[in-house]
């Protein structure tokens, strides 16, 4: 298969407006990447499936990585994509798309639509990470519970005192209690504090 | 004298639109607490009658969050929990961390390392196929008998693993360069005896499975999977070559020596359910092959890597993907390392049957509820690894 330079050009060729980066991966692996911006990544990746040089048809692993911000630059929630061709047997291409990390912005286009094999990965990436796919046929919480507020893969994710810990009718009755002298669980305590928070 | 229907008597039913009585969809949870999940899983079915028109797999009550475990310890530390993903096949998932990790710091592993894996991988490959496939039967509903003929011989390999790595099931025998101890003699004589021994299991088990009328009634032509569908949903492992798919990690990557083995790829042709069961057959057969050819040419020397520091393990900064031909499909690990490099910044599974139950429902719409069971058996899933 080509070298990464290459690829990044012919892609550039055949979806002229997307900016396209190359980010290395550790020296021994040898897995360069291409960065590409949000509103070209769909078009990209339909090019590299359907290229007849590329054959990308086998979408191997979908996930995401948390980059929380620094004091030098912004953060971004990091989606990468490993492409291989069954056909020809080459790959991998590693794809790679950025978001922010606010929640109500860290969006990025579903790529469910040419590869299954996206959809339950892509689901587990918006359960862990708070990614929403647009476009994406189902995106439901996959591995944690419905009810689940947090996306527990960010790297800032505080983990709760007590799991299993629900509101209750009572919760208003109990802390009364506690001011007239009572005693509540202190993880009850600390879960209603986190919950009025929210 | 039997007395006829009289006019008086009470019979009102409101005809559905084609004429018929009315019916209605049934939706029934099936899991997560049922024999047939093999583990806790759960199915939404959507019934019409007996006929499922959809289905929803549920899954995540066996989640630990397994990643974010290994990013809260050194590169080493997640080793032993490696093995609790795929409790089956223990051996395998330590070397696809192994490969992932020596492919992002450039570690080269002797030669005897690279054969004692793929003794240990071919080893796992059998138990594993032959428990499914007994597993798979108790799913049809042939009790115990296929089954305890395949724990039979699981027992064997197990004790050869226990006598190597100290554990039955728990191996975690492979490290970063090579593997934790040395076979002795011995063992490679338990193994060469295992690796004779086993064709014969094979005759019997084929001699009362493969031409079963049980069988191919009730798995021929059920829950057919077409091969741009496999390819497209990223299927893999034995499923997506009983499809037709001719995609085996093994001599596509050629990681470790299967370079150097001489061993064919079986497929099917129509990929349904019996075609998961013979392609498994197969399988193994190919299995014994290579272990005879590993055992025959297995060299001397170290069993790891010496100038691998496992203390102070640390990676320079920068991501990489490594696979390997899991017994159920492609297992893959995405590593990130950062500045400090000594713990997993990012640490990804892919695992195999999580990914390959996207098409569960493509399988089983327009089956029986009874064949939803058998097509999930034929998937081959641990919830271990599923949930993470």
């Amino acid at each position: 298969m080509e070298v990464i330079e290459k690829i990044k050009e012919i892609s550039a060729q055949a979806v002229p407006a997307a900016k396209i980066e190359i980010i290395n991966s550790t020296p021994a692996a040898q897995q360069p990447a291409l960065l590409v911006d949000r509103e070209h990544i769909y078009a990209v990746a339909k090019f590299l499936k359907e290229d007849p040089r590329f054959q990308m048809d086998f979408c191997s692993c979908v996930t995401a990585v948390d980059y929380p911000s620094k004091a030098d630059k912004p953060g971004c929630i990091e989606v990468v994509y490993h492409l291989y061709s069954v056909t020809q047997k080459q790959g991998p291409i590693v794809l790679k798309v950025r978001a922010p990390r606010e929640l109500d912005q860290c969006r990025v286009p579903s790529l469910t639509p040419l590869w299954r094999a996206c959809e339950f990965q892509e689901r587990e990436a918006y359960d862990l990470y708070g990614v929403k796919f647009d476009g994406h046929p189902d995106l439901r919480r996959i591995l944690m519970w419905d009810e689940f507020i947090d996306h527990p893969m960010r790297k800032d994710y505080v983990p709760p005192a007590d799991y299993e810990w629900e509101p209750t009718p009572h919760d208003d009755t109990l802390q009364r209690a506690v001011q007239e002298g009572g005693i509540m669980p202190p993880t009850a305590v600390e879960e209603l504090e986190r919950a009025k928070k929210k | 004298m039997i007395q006829p229907l009289t006019e008086n008597m009470p019979y009102t039913l409101t005809p559905g639109s084609d004429g018929m009585i009315e019916t209605q969809t049934l939706e029934v949870s099936i899991g997560p607490q049922h024999p047939s999940t093999h583990g806790v899983f759960r199915m939404d079915c959507v019934l019409d009658g007996e006929a499922v028109v959809a289905l929803k797999p549920v899954m995540g009550y066996l989640h630990r969050n397994h990643e974010q475990l290994a990013e809260r310890m050194a590169w080493l530390g997640s080793m032993p929990y490696t093995d609790r993903l795929d409790y089956f096949n223990s051996m395998t998932n330590n070397w696809a961390y192994a490969l992932a990790v020596e492919k992002l710091a450039g570690i080269k592993v002797p030669d005897r390392a690279e054969y004692i894996r793929v003794i240990m991988s071919e080893l796992t490959r059998l138990l594993n196929h032959s428990c499914v496939i007994g597993f798979m039967l108790q799913d049809l509903g042939a009790w115990g008998t296929p089954l305890l003929y395949a724990f039979r011989e699981r027992e064997r390999i197990l004790d050869l693993f226990e006598a190597v790595s100290g554990s039955r099931m728990m191996c975690n025998y492979m490290r970063f360069g090579g593997v934790r101890v040395n076979m002795t003699d011995e063992n490679l004589a338990t193994a060469k005896d295992i690796a004779t021994r086993f064709p014969r299991f094979l005759d019997e088990f084929e001699k009362l499975l493969t031409n079963n009328e049980v069988l191919l009634a009730r798995t021929q032509r059920v829950g057919i999977l077409p091969k741009e569908l496999a390819i497209n949903a990223g299927i893999s492992g034995p499923m997506a070559r009983a499809s037709g798919v001719d995609y085996d990690l093994r001599k596509v990557d050629k990681y470790g020596v299967y370079g150097r083995l001489d061993f064919r790829v079986p497929l099917g042709d129509i990929g349904d359910v019996y075609d998961r069961y013979y392609v498994r057959v197969l399988e193994m057969r190919e299995s014994i092959k290579i272990l005879q050819q590993a055992l025959r040419d297995i060299p001397q020397g170290p069993h790891i890597a010496p100038e691998v520091k496992l203390r102070n393990f640390k990676i320079p900064p920068g991501d990489g993907y490594g696979r390997i031909e899991g017994p159920k499909g492609e297992l893959g690990f995405y590593l990130v390392s950062d500045e400090g490099g000594k713990q997993p910044y990012r640490y990804h599974v892919r695992p195999p049957s999580f990914v390959n139950l996207t098409i569960l429902e493509d399988m089983c719409v327009g089956h029986k509820v009874a064949d939803v069971v058998v097509i999930l058996g034929s998937v081959d899933i641990v919830l271990g690894e599923v949930d993470r």
